[in-house]
């Protein structure tokens, strides 16, 4: 029996009406079956524009499905909510709020009082480390800092399963090793269960429990891949031999992809 | 960083070319007047401005009508403010709210204010309600439209992740929305407080018995032409001093987009 089941999509299908009259519908993702179970990092890797952000966005609530179920902690999604907490690729933080009132702020709107806000908040900066930039407004950081003020914002707000929307994207090659290896220390210490999406395999073998490959449009899983690698990895896995085996079966399933999508073309 | 030793110094040359094409003004004013090269009676002379103005400062009636137009473009613009804010804020929100309500904004944006002005003498007589009514028609469809826009142009991914952190829809107005909005939106007012001024001049000469725009209107009977500059001047400095004023209260409002933008 499988562990209990965070976040549970059955064939979830999206079609995107077309702008025009008569303009034919696209359809973004396919049938997609997902599931993250209890503590699980999970990726999603594939190619640009295969509805992987559309899928993220379904499983938080933000877009909804054609057809399919998604089910979180049980209960079927039917809109955004605390459970399930977004961090986007582009920098969402409040720039009016200090760090501090940022990281507090999901927990405010929960009607969580002053005292238990602010030791939430100390400890979710402290664990990003950011301690000395509580009162700093977001302006004043790096793109890095800011995306880890993001992160204790929505770790902070307690949610079942954190969804992560290429949240390193934005950021330079060195700054998203560091974000990467501050992202698995974090998330193994809190338990958290997350879901995560990047079109960068080796991201996406250095966080992972388990990766989905995508297909191109129309977004179906091409592949589920197990990562055999231990809980701990670092900058330096990124170079052994297991990491490199799967590194190439994953790239050639995106690359049969771009193949197909050229032929059909 | 270099930058930070810069600003001092470019703010500083800012202001000495906006001195300077201020002087220009000036001077090219008492070349044209004292030079004799215009008559007196078409543009008087910097100094009889000047004593018109220190005249009417004397007995009151430059203060007293000063006073009467800043009370009825400030009452006049506060409720189109009034209004204009949730009105805009809605539309930029609800598709459906907006189909409903911007054609007709859209439509009443083209009608000349000054069109109207018979219209509002009709319905409301000559007393102060037509004049707030005219800066109102005149500021408020443009002021709407300017929130709406400030308001769709809110991040996106801010509203989301508010809304993923546990807002309901009231909180994301509350506390994203509205905050998010408030550097456009302060910069909306000081752009309609400026328009509103507009307005007056055209409610107050058509039916005042006081008022910057009616001294004006009233000195053209008399060919008091150092009079009718020295309203326009007084119009010209209270609108800069209104614009300095927002602009600061700007800065007290949203210290953090100040520091945002360096």
């Amino acid at each position: 029996m499988e562990n209990q089941l965070k976040l549970e999509m059955r064939g979830v299908t999206k079609h995107f009406q077309g702008k025009k009259r008569n303009a034919p519908s696209v359809t973004a993702l396919d049938g997609v079956d997902l599931t993250v179970s209890d503590g699980e990092f999970v990726v999603i890797v594939g190619p640009s524009g295969c509805g992987k952000s559309t899928l993220l966005n379904i499983a938080g609530g933000l877009e909804t499905a054609t057809s399919g179920t998604v089910m979180a902690g049980g209960k079927p999604v039917t809109g955004p909510g605390a459970d399930r907490g977004m961090v986007f690729q582009g920098y969402s933080l409040f720039p009016w709020l200090s760090v501090r009132k940022n990281v507090e702020f999901g927990l405010k709107m929960q009607g969580v009082s002053k005292a238990e806000r602010a030791a939430a908040a100390r400890e979710f900066i402290g664990l990003v480390g950011l301690s000395d930039f509580e009162d700093a407004l977001p302006g004043a950081l790096s793109g890095g800092m800011k995306q880890r003020v993001a992160i204790a914002r929505t770790l902070a707000a307690r949610p079942e399963v954190l969804l992560m929307d290429e949240p390193f994207g934005a950021l330079d090659a060195q700054t998203r090793v560091v974000m990467q290896e501050l992202l698995a220390r974090v998330s193994r210490e809190t338990k958290s269960t997350v879901l995560f999406i990047t079109h960068d395999i080796d991201e996406a073998i250095l966080l992972a429990n388990r990766i989905y490959v995508m297909s191109r449009r129309p977004g179906t899983v091409r592949a589920v891949l197990d990562v055999g690698l231990p809980g701990e990895r670092d900058h330096n896995s990124l170079v052994t031999e297991m990491f490199l085996e799967l590194k190439r079966t994953i790239m050639d399933m995106l690359w049969q992809e771009s193949q197909d999508a050229a032929m059909n073309r | 960083m270099p930058e930070t030793d810069c600003r001092p110094k470019r703010r500083l040359a800012y202001r000495t070319v906006s001195a300077v094409s201020f002087c220009a003004i000036l001077a090219l004013w008492c070349l044209l007047t004292y030079g004799g090269l215009v008559s007196e009676i078409f543009v008087p002379s910097p100094s009889k401005v000047l004593a018109a103005t220190v005249e009417m400062a004397k007995e009151g009636s430059l203060w007293r009508n000063c006073w009467m137009s800043v009370k009825r473009v400030m009452v006049g613009w506060f409720w189109s403010a009034v209004a204009a804010l949730p009105i805009g804020m809605c539309m930029a929100r609800s598709k459906r709210f907006s189909a409903a309500i911007q054609p007709v904004i859209e439509f009443a944006r083209y009608l000349p204010v000054v069109a109207l002005v018979p219209l509002t003498i009709l319905y409301l007589g000559i007393g102060e309600t037509q004049k707030y009514v005219i800066i109102w028609l005149g500021t408020f469809f443009q002021l709407v439209l300017m929130v709406c826009d400030t308001v769709s142009a809110v991040d996106k991914n801010m509203i989301n992740a508010a809304r993923t952190l546990g807002a309901n829809r009231w909180q994301v107005y509350k506390e994203v929305i509205f905050p998010a909005s408030l550097p456009g939106l302060m910069d909306d007012f000081r752009l309609t407080i400026g328009w509103a001024w507009t307005y007056l001049v055209v409610a107050e000469m058509v039916a005042a018995s006081n008022g910057l725009g009616y001294i004006i209107l009233k000195s053209q009977r008399f060919l008091a032409t150092d009079v009718i500059f020295s309203g326009l001047i007084t119009i010209g400095v209270i609108g800069l001093a209104s614009d300095f004023i927002v602009k600061l209260l700007t800065r007290i409002v949203v210290p953090w987009q100040e520091r945002l933008r360096d």
